[in-house]
């Protein structure tokens, strides 16, 4: 077990959602907790409640039984400190990239020239040093998501919510991706909660992978497969991805995803 | 940073300019081969020459159809000249005072009543109502009563074609406001935005097209109220054009309107043809004159 003794940052502790007007709870008592240096993905089939719980985690949504604390403090609205990347970049399109990412920064009152030097770092953390006074529309799907992320890290969050992020992407943006969003998970000492249906994805990026189930939603395995500490100590993506252990752990996690679905 | 420094975009020209485009939206493509502008500009040449043909063929009597040469002269004429103690540039002028003055009150009522009715409940439950029983009501209908209780001058005038216009704005507001993505909201919350800087920040930029829309509606709207409250009440403006001076009003009474039959006459006319009008020997004069 690689995973780092911390104490527990975000905390969700027998987590029950239910919706109003539906009959079943979304999820039922799931229980997740994730410490600043993890990266945590979760992973099932659709309708297992895995955006719901990111919703409970980001303050969006209030758990109908159960608790969301952070650092012990109970989760009751959205906060900076768990800034949320979702799968349709959400950026605001009357913005520049730069003015994106810079948007927590202003909302704090800082002021513009500041604003512009620290959003410019993060643009080039992202690796979009030249897009600054680019508008939305002029971006690329991968593009986007990279200010996306950038104007996520700028609210200084001590954790970042990842909704489908890489969701929206074609297959080589995609992977390219994988290694920007750990690049910056190793600089910037975040804790991630990610939510995918990509099983290599999960592989790649996870330093814990909960596998959820539908009807009600509930945690049915967790690994931990330690591919991505391989990368932060610098093994190369395409070793990682060759290792036959690499293979074997995507075989099983498909098995854990689709176990229940005979029954 | 506020709406009014966005940068336009690059490009932007009205050539390309299908509708309504804010500063961010999307380019379109630039097709190639013969433009709109084009093809409006021979629909006009279309219709003027459609008209002078029915003129030159007498379709109608000239005098209630003049030839396109005619009407543009007369233009001329009354551009120089004025008409009632005004030029037309000075007409035109206080009648566009009186729409854009009301604009700007419509603007400053309008749209934050719709982000009220978009945003809350209870700003729903307060303007909705309101909102539904104004706009069905023709302004010509309350215009009477505004000018009873506001009087006759400029307020009263300003005050109609606001209402006119209130229910435009503040509808495409509150669907602009309701259309908003709830994900660039739940980011922007995220982000640590309070309430009122997601309203500041978020949901007015991205509700700005539909309100804009709203306004051009509205801009439609309160033309046309105009027009009414100043065919009932101005000594100025492109509606009192319309109707000309009421003579015996101690005010612009031209020598050349004389009896009830001309006057009538000048009515139906346009009144870019009063200075010339001929009885036309319609019976219908004869008989109101007898019948006087």
């Amino acid at each position: 077990m690689p995973h780092l003794v911390l104490d527990p940052h975000l905390v969700l502790d027998n987590v029950s959602i239910h919706y109003e007007g539906q009959p079943a709870p979304a999820v039922e008592r799931v229980s997740i907790e994730i410490a600043r240096n993890d990266f945590v993905v979760l992973v099932g089939r659709s309708g297992c409640g895995k955006t719901s719980l990111l919703n409970v985690a980001a303050g969006l949504v209030a758990p109908a039984r159960g608790a969301a604390t952070i650092d012990g403090r109970p989760i009751t609205a959205p906060g900076s400190d768990r800034a949320v990347v979702f799968q349709n970049d959400a950026l605001f399109p009357w913005l520049t990239a730069r003015e994106n990412v810079a948007f927590a920064l202003r909302l704090r009152g800082v002021g513009p020239a500041e604003r512009a030097r620290r959003a410019d770092e993060l643009l080039a953390l992202v690796k979009l040093t030249d897009a600054g006074d680019k508008r939305i529309w002029e971006l690329s799907g991968g593009m986007r998501q990279r200010v996306g992320l950038a104007r996520a890290l700028a609210a200084e969050p001590q954790f970042l919510l990842l909704d489908e992020p890489l969701g929206a992407l074609d297959a080589l943006t995609r992977e390219r991706m994988q290694t920007t969003l750990l690049d910056l998970w190793t600089a910037s000492n975040v804790g991630v909660l990610m939510v995918t249906h990509g099983i290599e994805e999960a592989l790649v990026l996870a330093t814990r992978i909960v596998v959820l189930a539908p009807g009600p939603g509930r945690v049915v395995r967790t690994f931990e497969p330690g591919f991505s500490r391989r990368y932060a100590s610098g093994e190369a993506i395409r070793t990682i991805k060759a290792d036959p252990a690499f293979a074997a752990a995507r075989g099983e996690l498909t098995d854990a995803i689709f176990e229940g679905e005979a029954a | 940073m506020t709406i009014s420094s966005y940068t336009e975009r690059p490009g932007s020209g009205i050539d390309e300019a299908e509708g309504l485009s804010v500063p961010w939206s999307r380019p379109s493509p630039r097709r190639k081969g013969i433009s709109a502008r084009m093809i409006s500009a021979v629909t006009i040449l279309v219709v003027l020459a459609a008209w002078a043909l029915s003129v030159r063929l007498q379709l109608v009597s000239p005098v209630f159809l003049p030839s396109p040469v005619a009407v543009w002269n007369k233009f001329i004429v009354v551009a120089r000249d004025g008409f009632v103690d005004a030029t037309l540039l000075q007409h035109v002028v206080a009648s566009l005072g009186r729409v854009f003055a009301a604009l700007v009150a419509a603007i400053l009522v309008a749209v934050p009543v719709g982000l009220a009715i978009g945003i809350s409940t209870i700003g729903r439950g307060i303007f909705d109502p309101l909102l539904e029983f104004l706009r069905p009501i023709p302004p010509l209908a309350y215009l009477p009563l505004v000018i009873i209780w506001f009087g006759i001058g400029e307020p009263s005038k300003i005050l109609v074609i606001t209402i006119a216009m209130l229910a435009p704005v503040a509808l495409s507001t509150a669907s602009g406001v309701r259309g908003v993505s709830q994900e660039r909201i739940d980011a922007a919350r995220s982000l640590g935005a309070t309430r009122a800087q997601v309203v500041r920040h978020v949901i007015l930029p991205s509700a700005l097209p539909a309100i804009l829309t709203g306004l051009r509606i509205a801009l439609g709207a309160g033309w046309s109220t105009l027009v009414a409250a100043e065919l009932v009440a101005a000594t100025r403006g492109l509606g009192f054009m319309i109707r000309g001076p009421v003579p015996g009003h101690g005010r612009g009474d031209h020598g050349h309107i004389g009896d009830r039959g001309h006057r009538l006459r000048a009515r139906i006319h346009h009144p870019q043809d009063r200075a010339r009008a001929r009885p036309v020997g319609g019976t219908r004069m004869k008989r109101e004159r007898k019948g006087e």
